[in-house]
Parts: C-alpha cells; structure tokens; sequence
C-alpha cells in the first residue's frame, strides 16, 4: 500500500503510442497535462476539463477515455495511445484521418484529436457501426466550427473503407 | 480547473482500502472510474486529504448471479456491464437505460457503483436501483451490511454510506418471467444528465413507475392497474408531490409536465412488454 504523497512528484512511466515514455507527477496531476507537459505530447488537446468536451480523449489499454478525468498516477505502467499516433509509416495518414480531410471535417480542430482517439476505439470494437451509432459516439464530443455534418459522413465513409480493407487514399 | 493537493493510494484489496477509510473517514475520498469524482475534484468541489484509488482491486471486477440477484462489483465499468451477454435476458432494464448513461468514452471508466455512490438525483443507475428494490453493499472494518435502495439514497449526492464505508457491490434482482419494462429520458443531447427520466416496470401485479430529475432522489409510485382519468389523477398528485427544482436545463413546471405527459406513455409501453 503505498502511500504517493502530495506535493511530491512521482515517477509515471507509460507506454505512449507503443514506445516507453516517462516522467514525473504529484498525485493530483491529469494525464492530459501530463502528456502535454510532461511528455510534451501536445496533439491531446485541454477543452473543458470536467470530461464534458471529449477534447482530451486518449486511449488507455485500449478504450477511449477522458484523460481529463484520468489521474497521471492510475494510467502508471499502461498503454495509452493518443492522436500521435494514428498515422503510420512516413507520416502516412490512416483511413479515418484521411476520410477527415477529404470530408473536411474540422475546421480549427481543437476537438479533433479527440474526436479521432474514440472513433478508433468504437470502429474497432464494432466494425459494423451505422450511422446512428457512430453518431452516439461522436455524441460525446462537441466541435464548436463544423456543424458535424461533415464528422458524421467522415466517420461513416470511414467505417466502409475499413469494412472493405480499401487503402486511406483511394 | 485543477484538483488541489491529495495523497494517492492504490489500494490492493478491500480490507486494505477499509483499512484506509477507517482511519482517515470523511478525510478521503473513494475513487473507482473517477467520472463523477474527477468532475468535483477539478472543480474543487471536494478537496480530499486522501483519494482511494479501488479500481485495481481484482475481487470487486465481477459480475455475477447470486440466487435472485445480479451482484455487480464496484470496479465493474458500465461498458462491462452493457457487454455482459446475459444483460438483456437478466436485466432488461438496465440494457435499456446504460446506454443514457454519459457516453462512450464515460462509460469506459465510469462505474455502475460509482454512479449510484454518487447519487446525483437525475442519474440513470439509482432510479434503476430504486425502481428494482435492489441492494447496495457496504464494507467497512466493522463489518458487512446491506441496505435497500430506499434506505441508501437519503437526497440530492446523499446516501447513508458512512464515510468509512465503501460501497462494495450492488445488487439488482433478476427478471422474473411476464415483466415488462420500459425507459425513456429527456435530456439536451445524448448522454447529458437527465432532465426527466422515467422507468416503468409492469407485471401481472400491477405497473411501478420510478422518476429521477425531478426529486431530490428516484421517486417511486405503485400505480396497480390505474388507467385514464384515474392514472392521470395518481401522476399529477405524484409530480406535486416530487416538486422538483429551476436550474439551467429546466423548470420545475415542465419537469411536472413531462411526468404528467410521459409518464402514460412509459407505463402504456411497459404493458406493452407483459408477456
């Protein structure tokens, strides 16, 4: 039972987009101002702070998440997976960032990263989601520029490519 | 919007986390997914000595059936529960109403007994708790107890868990066979805190309605087999009787109002349901 002390920093030590990333937090600090200050992994964007906003969605072990309302201290010795991750080889961007662009589904894209991590998630669990459910999903966000019309066809488009295994850029 | 300083402790077991709360009471604060915890901590709504993380205690992440009851262990997340197979068949209630609760990436960290610990009145959990007559279990050094819903929820973010207690499980009794169910909220978008939630169970006995949102806590009301101008005389005396309070989302006029409006619906429906 150890005890981590406030106003004491303490070393976390997680698994960022598949590699070893460490730093130091007191116990009261967020996993999203960990990422970002510690880590300095800026893609996980601060909105609201109270989980309403979704912004600073990540993935940890896998489910998408509030890493406003995640402690830096729980996520110690995960696997968290943020925005910076989602491209592959070369930068090459993945099926859903490139269904984003081609969609134009963000304009300032403050929101974005988010709204990304838990589309990932949710196409991974159900890769037959329809429109209404990829709708709930993207529920759970709020983009103040777009309108999210063009969030929802993206995603939808998305799911279809991946269904069908076609390559982002086709 | 930062939590102010606290001790963190990851407890390892539950006579280790009771441990804990006997010595430091209402100094500490239990923590499972952190959903609604994280909110006030960052709003500093609460500032804690001590945050009792309990969501790695292996022996609280089951689900499991216990004679007439579904027992449901305080780190199960409420995505677990909603993937649970035998939800449907077992709970149909709550398959009904866990997809109102927050949203995807919420329920994958929020837990089922969390959300009731917290008692927030317009939350979906409780008022299933309340309409079900299930059970919540608290643990302390001094031992075990179990009280009823009816007993546990004593008003708005109040239970009568002692502050030394840790809500260990709660338990929802199984579907019996010919029960009906029904649920139906109103809130700004999906996902957001009710404004008005209703749940209805019908069986042969008669229709129970609950109501959250409106009350300080779920409201419950036995309507037998009321209909017409009788059932709309019982639901008016009922929304007076909740009262209901202003705040942003609403007033306390139009809550009454969807209870008089939604509720022949819900309870129409549920009887719909009655095999």
């Amino acid at each position: 039972m150890p005890i981590l002390k406030a106003r004491e920093r303490h070393p976390v030590t997680i698994t960022l987009n598949g590699r070893p990333a460490g730093g130091y937090a007191e116990p009261r600090m967020l996993l999203s101002d960990f990422l970002r200050q510690e880590l300095g992994a800026t893609g996980t964007h601060v909105g609201c702070e109270h989980g309403v906003c979704g912004a600073c969605t990540v993935r940890i072990d896998g489910k998408a998440v509030r890493s406003c309302l995640t402690l830096a201290v729980h996520a110690d010795g995960k696997r968290v997976d943020t925005v910076e991750g989602l491209a592959g080889e070369g930068n090459k961007l993945s099926v859903l960032q490139e269904a984003f662009r081609r969609h134009h589904a963000l304009q300032c894209g403050y929101c974005t990263a988010g709204i990304l991590m838990s589309l990932a998630h949710y196409l991974e669990i159900n890769p037959q989601a329809d429109e209404e459910q990829l709708r709930e999903v993207i529920g759970g966000h709020l983009c103040r520029c777009t309108g999210y019309t063009q969030i929802v066809e993206a995603a939808v488009e998305a799911a279809e490519m991946m269904r069908l295994n076609k390559p982002a850029d086709s | 919007m930062k939590p102010a300083a606290f001790d963190y402790i990851r407890a390892a077991s539950v006579e280790e986390a009771a441990e804990i709360m006997a010595k430091f009471g209402a100094r500490a604060r239990l923590m499972a997914g952190g959903q609604s915890l994280m909110a006030l901590l960052n709003l500093r709504l609460v500032e804690p000595e001590v945050v009792v993380d309990i969501s790695s205690i292996g022996s609280l992440n089951a689900i499991r059936i216990d004679g007439s009851s579904v027992e449901i262990g305080a780190a199960v997340t409420q995505s677990d529960l909603l993937d649970w197979p035998k939800l449907k068949e077992e709970l149909p209630l709550l398959a009904l109403a866990l997809p109102r609760v927050g949203h995807f990436q919420t329920r994958n960290r929020g837990t089922v007994c969390g959300s009731i610990a917290h008692s927030d009145p317009s939350s979906e959990l409780p008022l299933c708790l309340a309409i079900l007559e299930g059970e919540v279990e608290l643990r302390s050094t001094g031992g075990t107890r179990r009280l009823k819903a009816s007993a546990f929820q004593t008003g708005m973010l109040a239970t009568a868990k002692a502050p030394e207690e840790i809500v260990v499980a709660a338990r929802f009794p199984r579907r019996k066979p010919g029960e009906g169910y029904t649920f139906r909220e109103i809130a700004r978008r999906h996902g957001d805190f009710a404004i008005v939630a209703l749940a209805a169970r019908a069986s042969a006995s008669g229709v129970r309605l609950a109501v959250g949102g409106v009350a300080d806590r779920p409201a419950v009301l036995d309507l037998g087999g009321a209909q017409g101008a009788a059932l709309a005389d019982a639901l008016n005396a009922f929304a007076w009787e909740m009262g209901g309070n202003d705040d942003i989302h609403a007033t306390a006029r139009y809550r009454r109002e969807l209870v008089r409006r939604l509720g022949p619906k819900v309870i129409e429906e549920a009887r719909a349901c009655l095999s």
